[in-house]
């Protein structure tokens, strides 16, 4: 069993100007999470938000940026935060299918507009403010309940 | 269905020799080329048809859980995408079929297995 203070890790994914590593900080997140016995259904949802979120980060973000995972007795809590360049417009970033991803990404299967939606459905709380210049964050939650799938 | 047997009915050539597939099982399958879309829709232990052979489609099955990937159009990976496959343990076949025809055949296939 993991502490009542619970379990926190910290990533920095860097743009490195290629997707080749992205999954390693998601993969890693996974190992750790079952290395403290974390529910599986749990697992997966926060393994596709930290992918997605990965996968922003080394596409969008101009220096990448950090991600941080807190494992809680009944839940596990999700930062991702960068310094730019921002979304212009949020809402329709949350709308499946849009994206401004450039060609090179969408040739390789990403960029689909699926990214930030999918982070929001497999969360239980999620929230995202964001402004151009600036920089991008989110918060998402996954209650750790015995039926989450 | 036995991976080994899906493979020998389909004629499927495993890329990852190193990736033990003895005993392995596999239910249903999942056909896309978008790697979000399969990150939110296809299910544990699924089989992963695609024409995507960069890196990341290894992430993308051990993230999930997949049962392993099949290459269409005779698409050989190359080999640092084998390489990390075997790492994780992830099985990549290569399939001579197109998408269509690979997945209409693997249908068939695992569809018969699930009614009988």
């Amino acid at each position: 069993m993991s502490s009542e203070l619970g379990v926190v890790l910290y990533f920095a994914v860097l743009n490195s100007g290629g997707l080749d590593n992205v999954g390693a900080v998601s993969t890693e997140v996974k190992r750790r999470l079952q290395e403290i016995n974390v529910e599986d259904g749990v697992i997966r949802r926060v393994s596709i938000i930290c992918f997605e979120a990965e996968m922003n980060l080394a596409s969008y973000a101009d220096r990448g940026g950090h991600l941080k995972v807190e494992v809680k007795p009944d839940r596990v809590e999700i930062f991702v935060e960068d310094d730019g360049p921002g979304i212009e417009d949020v809402e329709q970033a949350m709308t499946p299918g849009y994206s401004t991803a450039p060609l090179w990404i969408r040739e390789l299967g990403f960029g689909a507009g699926l990214g930030l939606p999918n982070m929001e459905e497999k969360s239980d709380i999620f929230h995202i403010e964001s402004e151009v210049g600036k920089g991008t964050r989110i918060h998402s939650v996954v209650f750790r309940r015995r039926d989450a799938a | 269905m036995q991976l080994r047997e899906i493979m020998e009915r389909l004629g499927l050539e495993l890329v990852t020799k190193d990736v033990d597939i003895q005993g392995r099982e596999v239910v249903w399958a999942y056909t896309s080329d978008l790697l979000s879309d399969v990150m939110a829709n296809a299910q544990t232990g699924d089989l992963w048809c695609t024409i995507q052979r960069h890196l990341n489609i290894v992430a993308v099955a051990k993230l999930k859980e997949l049962g392993g990937i099949v290459l269409a159009n005779g698409i050989i990976p190359s080999e640092d995408v084998v390489a990390k496959a075997a790492q994780e343990d992830v099985p990549i076949f290569v399939s001579r079929f197109s998408l269509f025809e690979l997945s209409g055949r693997l249908y068939e296939l695992l569809r018969g297995e699930s009614d009988s």
